[in-house]
């Protein structure tokens, strides 16, 4: 690529950041697996959309790869045993989250034999039926790898009904500190494209770019090595810039296309996937093989020995960070502890949270790249506008959220808000600005609630009163129609007195 | 693992930049020093004892109003120091104490806490306190003196400079002056011919090295200059506001002076004169009554370049940055109003922008 191509390329994406990236020597250090612990922790829900069903009780043997909860619902995913062993629990864990609240899981004791069930393999998916295809990855239970979970086999089979023509694959892997995708890359390359290869079968698409931040070189020539026999898939360079990973921003970068307001990539004919959902995908079509790990990236000032682990779902943080060396004990300890990269990732209260799908990074982070310090009142700098790669004017929807004006934030632009958190990076008063977009969407979102349940109150007063008013004319309808029917029965009645008097007449006049 | 209330739930981001508010003000600060320290040498200990009552009168009126609000003590942000400071540097060098002191007060009590303190102002608050005084002072307030170097023959020792200062002697007559501004004023008011009036008062090749009459901070210009350079490259203001105000106030005065040479000052004296570099640099600049975007930034600077020129033309005053600044801080809002960035997905206007299905690229 030119320098006046990447130059137009950076052109397109106003806004983002530059943090420092701290992803080595983590992204250097190989790839470990890590073996099955003593028990795994397995949340029923780790994706996007419902939670799933539990079909395993407590005292089951399991098989690595057994089916143990059922999806429900349209945007939900499988969920399967990621070691073999006896179901011990079923009931709450402790969920990866902020609040440490519990959630449904499934906890099994490892017999530490990684007994892998029954698969279902196929030598050739490129014979299968794109839907066939669709089928498999949802019955492995695969969700994007990226951070959002949103199930695999929604966007996969979605793609047959949109005409999609480009896939994207996310692998610019934009967030500080993590190197997971990196490290995917660098060592499974040619899994990766296969991958690659079954997506671009299953969705239609004609052509496949993978897009892949130039601060990643032994990842990209791995790629490019791996894409050489294949002419529809091609390796992309592009700048180093968060949030490059968000989905519109890649897309824009690399076609120089927007996905318009409101709407969906399918819209303007583009899926985009993350590039080790392209490999859990491989494994799912041509091994059967479900989604039963992920590789995780531990890192952090704290971390002894940092790097990437290929982890068991479930297995809980503290044992994948023990399994790295611990936490250094000639640090001054830990300031944070995170899920995910530093710049959308979440905080954890304790490290006894289990991995889950989802799960790119382990941070143990010291207050220094934290980044603490006091806050203060917006002196209207603009840092924060000129950061947010939307548009938008974080300082004045902030101003109007602080005001309890949410409606006059809506108008700013809140819901085009993508909350990478970039506005806060910047402010030099430490103003919590994704906190306050988070809490102004939360308030519309009740309040459109509230609006369509008093909307679904008053249809339904209103279909009670006309029902109401209907049966009363119906009522009075048929009372009107009795009344005119004994009527005109009383005047046939009547008229038959009359009649047969006449008659009598006549008879009688006949007679006469 | 230590303390469970490191833990407590922080939102993301996890990470900073690092900057902080104070270090914007001292950059600020660090900018203004050379034309700060060169206004001590040509005013002598006068322009000094100023600059400390000023800016001592500044930091003791936000002390006082944080007190008086209960609210939490900012003052080592440095922007109660650079209220004093910018005010101290647009008043006259040999201006009595009492001036400074009022002009601090103002400042900081009317200017800024009254509103609500730090970024919730609607207007400068150095510009308030100096549009105050010259209204209200006209006469103590366009006092200038003649440059007389610290330690050249006839300028004030310290002791002498705390009484001028202080008011207990007043101001020798034989070194007060008009500025350039006023001086061209004055002689077009007396009908003469601008060209011969310019000569007569050395032309505007003083006006750059700055050994001329005018406000303590001013006359530095190239140095001046040369902080506001130093501010565009540490990133703490961008180009638009600055470029925008003299080429607003240049290209009227360029084309005036080519119709009407005797009548209106040529384009370079615009710009050397008067407080347009500091004006432009580190006044319409303060983040928090000035436009954000772009956009807004061209249209306020242009706007302030124009007024400016407007004033110094027709207006009663000699000099109008500070007016002109005033009057475009009042606009702000309205300007931040009608420039706003598009946004991604959306149409100028904020509609969605309509699908386009077809091959990529």
């Amino acid at each position: 690529m030119g320098i006046l191509d990447r130059f137009l390329r950076a052109a397109h994406f106003s806004g983002g950041v530059h943090p420092d990236d701290h992803k080595r020597p983590a992204a250097d250090a190989p790839l470990r697996v890590m073996p099955p612990p003593a028990r795994v922790y397995v949340p029923l829900v780790q994706h996007i959309g419902s939670p799933a069903r539990a079909v395993v009780a407590v005292g089951d043997l399991v098989k690595m790869g057994q089916r143990i909860g059922e999806p429900q619902g349209a945007v939900s995913a499988a969920i399967h045993a990621s070691t073999s062993g006896r179901v011990v629990a079923i009931g709450d864990i402790v969920a990866p989250h902020p609040s440490g609240l519990p959630v449904r899981g499934i906890t099994i004791e490892s017999d530490c034999r990684d007994e892998w069930c029954e698969l279902e393999a196929c030598d050739d998916p490129f014979a299968l039926d794109p839907a066939e295809i669709g089928r498999r990855v949802a019955q492995a239970g695969v969700v994007g790898l990226g951070g959002a979970a949103f199930p695999s086999a929604v966007k996969l089979s979605g793609g047959l009904g949109a005409r999609v023509e480009l896939l994207i694959i996310n692998a610019s892997e934009c967030e500080p500190f993590l190197s997971c995708d990196d490290r995917l890359m660098r060592d499974r390359a040619a899994e990766a494209v296969d991958g690659i290869a079954i997506m671009l079968h299953a969705t239609g698409a004609r052509e496949a770019r993978i897009g892949i931040e130039d601060n990643k070189p032994e990842a990209i020539a791995a790629m490019r090595a791996a894409v050489a026999g294949q002419a529809r898939i091609r390796v992309e360079v592009i700048p180093t810039r968060y949030p490059m990973g968000s989905e519109k921003h890649l897309i824009l970068v690399l076609t120089g296309r927007e996905v318009p307001a409101e709407g969906r990539p399918s819209d303007i004919g583009v899926v985009v996937h993350n590039v080790g959902t392209a490999v859990a995908v491989r494994n799912a079509v041509r091994f059967g093989r479900p989604l039963v790990s992920r590789i995780v990236t531990l890192n952090g000032a704290c971390v002894r020995e940092p790097g990437n682990v290929e982890v068991p779902i479930g297995t809980l943080a503290g044992e994948v960070l023990a399994f790295c060396g611990g936490m250094r004990g000639d640090h001054d300890g830990p300031a944070r502890l995170l899920l995910g990269g530093p710049m959308t990732g979440m905080q954890v209260p304790t490290l006894e949270v289990p991995v889950i799908k989802g799960t790119g990074g382990i941070l143990v982070l010291d207050a220094a790249e934290v980044g603490e310090g006091d806050g203060g009142p917006c002196i209207r700098c603009g840092d924060c506008m000129r950061a947010c790669p939307v548009g938008l004017l974080p300082l004045e929807i902030a101003a109007r959220v602080r005001a309890g004006e949410v409606d006059k934030a809506a108008g700013f632009g809140l819901a085009d808000c993508i909350a990478c958190g970039c506005c806060a990076y910047v402010c030099p008063s430490r103003i919590p600005l994704v906190q306050y977009f988070h809490h102004a969407k939360g308030e519309l979102a009740a309040r459109a609630r509230g609006t369509q349940r008093n909307e679904t109150i008053r249809t339904l007063t209103r279909a009670k009163a006309d029902r109401i008013e209907r049966d009363e004319r119906e009522k009075a309808e048929a009372l009107a129609r009795r009344t005119a029917a004994s009527l005109a029965a009383a005047s046939e009645a009547s008229a038959a007195v009359e009649k047969a008097a006449a008659g009598t007449n006549e008879e009688s006049g006949a007679c006469a | 693992m230590s303390g469970r209330e490191l833990f407590m739930a922080a939102p993301a981001p996890h990470a900073h930049v690092g900057a902080d508010v104070g270090r914007t003000m001292r950059r600020v600060q660090l900018a203004l020093l050379p034309a700060t320290l060169f206004g001590f040498w040509i005013f002598g200990w006068p322009a000094v004892n100023l600059f400390v009552i000023t800016v001592g009168a500044s930091l003791l009126t936000e002390v006082f109003c944080e007190r008086l609000r209960g609210c939490e003590s900012r003052l080592w942000d440095g922007s109660a120091l650079l209220t004093g400071w910018l005010l101290a540097l647009s008043l006259p060098p040999w201006a009595p104490a009492w001036i400074g002191a009022l002009g601090g007060f103002i400042a900081i009590a009317i200017g800024k806490q009254v509103y609500g303190g730090l970024g919730q102002n609607l207007f400068n608050p150095a510009m308030v306190a100096r549009v105050a005084l010259l209204v209200s002072f006209p006469v103590v307030m366009t006092h200038w003196v003649a440059p007389l170097p610290l330690g050249s023959e006839g300028a004030p020792g310290f002791i002498e400079g705390l009484r001028i200062t202080l008011g207990v002697v007043p101001v020798p007559d034989a070194v007060t002056s008009a500025s350039l501004l006023g001086h061209a004023k004055t002689e077009l008011s007396r009908g003469m011919d601008l060209a011969q009036a310019l000569d007569a008062a050395g032309g505007t090749l003083s006006a750059w090295h700055g050994a001329r009459p005018g406000s303590l901070g001013e006359t530095g210009a190239l140095l001046l200059l040369l902080g506001g350079l130093y501010l565009l490259v540490r990133g703490v203001i961008r180009w638009h506001i600055p470029v925008a105000v003299f080429a607003g106030l240049a290209l009227p005065a360029a084309v005036a002076h080519a119709i009407d040479p005797s009548h209106y000052l040529p384009a370079t004296t615009h710009l050397a004169s008067g407080a347009v570099v500091l004006g432009a640099f580190f006044i319409a600049t303060d983040y928090v009554t000035s436009p954000n975007t772009a956009s807004g930034q061209l249209l306020y600077g242009l706007g302030i370049g124009l007024l400016t020129w407007i004033i110094r033309s027709w207006g009663g005053y000699p000099e109008g940055i500070a007016f002109a600044v005033l009057l475009f801080n009042a606009l702000t809002p309205v300007i931040d109003r009608y420039c706003r960035p598009r946004i991604m997905g959306r149409t100028r206007r904020g509609a969605p922008i309509r699908a386009t299905q077809g091959s990529a690229e």
